[in-house]
């Protein structure tokens, strides 16, 4: 059951058609071609596929395409300004805080998410934050400093 | 070099014939493809690292490994069949390549893993690339450099004594007007050395590059996205498949229904056997469509779950070997006044990598081009090739970013699946496991038991020692501690044991069996100390002889702020120490257990390593970082749960790996020892956070927790 629904991908309006059941992580991955957002166990529970929908962090293999009618969808790809990289991207460079990259989107935009609700969170909060998220190399400490490293940035930037 | 580091892989003993059946290409077809500029072959063969030379013997071209190429325009290609999953070899690799040959740091490439471009590599696994690979590969860059230093000797009628050469310039050392660069000397010149002698390769006090920290060379296009994995590639009229996958290992189908499947609009279903697969355009379409399809199947009764594995494994265990012993062990017993015999034992544990397996296939005019996320392409070239009947040279593996593999992404099931499917019908075809897929086929790291009877005397002294391991693997089996009287009995060797005797496949998990061995190991000196009234720490101290090893432990102590103190002293502090690919751990590590509920809580790991010359600090600190936040999962949590052949664990809802809230304070310690070369770095410092954390659990409660993971109720079992 094909539906058309527009929304503003990373900053340009797109029309689609398609089920609108379908879960928002494919959709992106296969039609848009924007594979920056992974896939890690379907089912919510890893962070690896987390986008944003009107600036909050929202897990892509749970979210129906339809749900994002309207809104406005930043993924990886579009988190920098043209080339100006985002403070939380620049910090996981600075801090070395990945290894194999696969979690590394969904981190940066669940940290988004955590920095827009908490302009200057507490090495708990940022724990309390990200939990949800699976890092299976173990950047974990890194990740935390990048994203505290990153809040005094984001507030001087105010984005 | 230690027999336990080098262990053949169970896997190819399984399947002897892959790596007989490489066949690299011969230099003259890649000097061909290449055009001109200076290449330099890397071999394994002859001097340059005996450990490698077996695989000639093996019937293994040792022809060459990996080549460098400097081309007209100055830039440095490195050309390597390793691949990169997170251990950063992509940056310490081109340190090496960069320091010896005396060019600039960000000249060089590196590209990985392209079995048409890159000469054949066994895999990427067992902390070898920096210890073997990166030895060859500096010894190839200095060679380089001598080669460029002739040209530019030639070129100015000087003699190459007078030369100096400095990023990637060669000057007169008295005119310094002569200059000429790397590039302007391979303009022109097709030229091909290979190597066979040991070059000079730079002393530790001459390097520029390596020794220092470098973050990842590859951080930009991972945190853009840009990065591409395996499921990331994208081809026109590509289609997506779902296979069909039994309810457990062992179960037959009996029954099958595709009529439902059929019906979803676009969809193909392509049978060969039992092997049944849905494809579409869509990945999500395919998945819904393959749970249309009606299977029945035969599961074979259950008879093992995770609950009577052990006393199975006790049953079916071999004779084993003695892998090492001194001394008699009756006499030991005899000098003993005290003796302890324990039995300690370990569950099956997942990979679990965040990528799960991944690959996309392509045939077009004769040729089969994979993308595959895979720790050994050539592999996987050769699997593929065998399973589709074509020439291996009509094959080609293309490894992008691997999303983690911890020796999980050897068997490459998914890229021959994908390359079957894509020779049916005729269009690139993807598989990408779903995250129960990965569960259910991951060859998980061996349940194990370790069986040690030990005894000191009046003195407080060990006298004996009698340690067997069935099924973790030899891997970190041999002690190293000053006992007079000891054996070492492994049953078996590897880390795969023979037919029925686990209910799936297992393998290589990262440091395979030492996490095992190294738990029991230390857990058991721990217990002698306390029965010796001694401080654990100084009770090792005084069995102890290697320097390597008693310098890690003091760098430990002293860090940390060790006081000493017989256990338990109720500070919940624990220590642990070990040795694996060749480099040398100690780690102290404080917790605190929830006296009700059992729960331990990780508060502080210190890690003292020793690892010969570093290459790069920076990534090997962060290594061992990873190490620990990863080891905290098999310590504490994670254990495959199972019914016969079904996997019962199949998402991380069940199956807990490390998250954020059980981070400790992390702090690593690398000391200097430019004495000795590189060793091993991506695996190392896991191995001891079994045992450190035991140890800790006992300093806290005076409970001796024997099995892993320590659950919140074995804790609570052990405490009563
Ligand atoms: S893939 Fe969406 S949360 Fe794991
Ligand atoms: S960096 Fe590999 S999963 Fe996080």
């Amino acid at each position: 059951m094909a539906n058309t629904i527009s929304f503003r991908l990373n900053g340009k309006p797109v029309r689609l058609r398609v089920d609108g059941n379908r879960k928002l992580l494919w959709v992106l991955r296969t039609e848009l071609e924007l594979t920056g957002t992974k896939f890690g166990c379907g089912h919510g529970v890893c962070g690896a596929c987390a986008v944003l929908v009107d600036d909050r962090p929202v897990r892509a293999c749970m979210a129906q395409v339809a749900s994002v009618g309207g809104k406005k969808v930043v993924t990886i790809e579009g988190l920098a300004k043209d080339d100006d990289l985002h403070p939380l991207q620049k910090a996981f460079m600075e801090k070395d805080a990945l290894q194999c990259g696969f979690c590394t989107p969904g981190m940066i935009l669940t940290a988004y998410g955590l920095l827009r609700s908490k302009r200057k969170p507490s090495r708990d909060e940022i724990i309390r934050g990200m939990d949800g998220n699976l890092c299976r190399c173990g950047a974990h400490t890194r990740i935390v400093d990048a994203i505290q490293s990153a809040a005094a940035e984001v507030k001087q930037a105010d984005r | 070099m230690n027999a336990n580091d080098d262990l053949p892989l169970d896997f190819q003993e399984n399947d002897p014939t892959w790596a007989l059946q490489a066949h690299p290409h011969s230099r003259r077809e890649f000097l061909k493809r290449l055009g001109g500029g200076i290449v330099i072959f890397v071999g394994f063969g002859g001097k340059l690292a005996g450990a490698d030379a077996r695989f000639g013997q093996r019937g293994v071209p040792n022809d060459f490994n990996a080549f460098l190429r400097i081309a007209e325009d100055g830039r440095v290609t490195c050309l390597t069949g390793k691949i990169e999953m997170g251990q950063g070899p992509i940056t310490s690799l081109v340190q090496m390549l960069a320091d010896e040959l005396d060019a600039p740091y960000e000249s060089v490439d590196i590209l990985m893993g392209d079995t048409d471009l890159c000469p054949w590599d066994m895999g990427t696994w067992g902390s070898r690339t920096t210890r073997f690979f990166g030895a060859a590969l500096r010894a190839a860059a200095a060679e380089a450099r001598g080669v460029l230093l002739e040209l530019a000797s030639e070129t100015f009628r000087v003699p190459v004594s007078r030369l100096q050469a400095k990023d990637g310039v060669i000057f007169d050392r008295k005119n310094q007007k002569k200059r000429v660069t790397y590039g302007t000397l391979a303009k022109g010149k097709p030229i091909a050395r290979h190597l066979t002698v040991k070059p000079e390769l730079k002393d530790v006090a001459e390097f520029r590059i390596m020794g220092q920290p470098k973050l990842r060379r590859d951080s930009l296009e991972k945190v853009t996205g840009k990065a591409k994995y395996a499921a990331d590639i994208r081809l026109p009229r590509m289609l997506y498949a779902s296979i069909l996958r039994p309810p457990a290992h062992g179960a037959k189908l009996r029954h099958i229904d595709r009529s439902g499947a059929r019906k979803v609009a676009g969809v193909t279903v392509v049978e060969d056997g039992n092997f049944i697969a849905v494809l579409h355009e869509l990945p999500d379409v395919a998945q819904q469509a393959l749970g249309r399809i009606k299977a029945k199947f035969d599961v074979p009764p259950a008879t093992v779950t995770d609950e009577n594995i052990h006393e199975h494994l006790i049953r079916v265990a071999p004779i084993g070997d003695v892998a090492a012993g001194g001394g008699d062990l009756a006499k030991g017993r005899k000098l003993a006044t005290r003796t302890f015999e324990t039995t300690f034992f370990d569950g099956y544990v997942a990979h679990a990598p965040i990528e799960t397996h991944a690959a996309l296939a392509n045939i077009e005019a004769g040729k089969c081009t994979v993308w595959a996320s895979t720790q050994n392409p050539f592999g996987a070239r050769d699997q593929i090739a065998r399973a589709i009947g074509f020439p291996g040279e009509r094959v080609r593996v293309i490894t992008p970013f691997v999303g983690g593999g911890f020796g999980g992404k050897t068997g490459n099931m998914q890229a021959v699946e994908a390359a079957r499917l894509a020779k049916a019908v005729g269009r690139p075809v993807q598989v990408m496991r779903t995250r129960e897929e990965e569960f259910f086929y991951d060859t998980f790291r061996p349940a194990a038991i370790v069986n040690i009877r030990s005894g000191i005397d009046d003195s407080g002294r060990m006298t004996l020692w009698d340690y067997e391991v069935l099924f973790a693997g030899q891997r970190g089996s041999e002690h190293f501690y000053n006992i007079p009287h000891h054996r070492t009995t492994v049953r078996p060797r590897g880390w795969i044991g023979g037919r029925g005797t686990h209910p799936f496949a297992t393998g290589a998990w990262r440091a395979p069996a030492n996490n095992t061995n190294t738990f029991a190991r230390e857990s058991q000196i721990d217990l002698m100390a306390m029965a010796a009234g001694a401080d654990p720490i100084e009770f090792r101290l005084k069995h102890l002889d290697d320097p390597r090893m008693i310098r890690v432990l003091r760098a430990a102590a002293k860090h940390f702020g060790w006081t000493p103190a017989k256990s338990p002293s109720k500070r919940g502090v624990g220590v642990a120490c070990g040795i694996d690919a060749g480099t040398y751990v100690a780690a102290i590590a404080e917790v605190a257990v929830g006296a009700r509920t059992g729960e331990v809580e990780v508060r502080r790991v210190l890690c003292a390593q020793e690892m010969g010359i570093v290459i790069n600090p920076q990534g090997a600190t962060i290594q061992m970082e990873g190490c620990i936040t990863m080891g905290l999962g098999y310590a504490l949590s994670e254990e495959v749960h199972f019914k016969g052949g079904q996997i019962l664990d199949t998402n991380f809802k069940h199956y807990e790996i490390p998250r954020f809230s059980r981070l400790p304070k992390i702090e690593t310690v690398i000391l200097e020892a430019n004495d000795i070369s590189p060793q091993g770095g991506g695996e190392p410092t896991i191995i001891v956070m079994g045992a450190v954390i035991a140890n800790a659990i006992h300093d806290a409660t005076g409970a001796r927790v024997r099995r892993m993971p320590m659950t919140p109720e074995r804790v609570k079992a052990a405490m009563r």
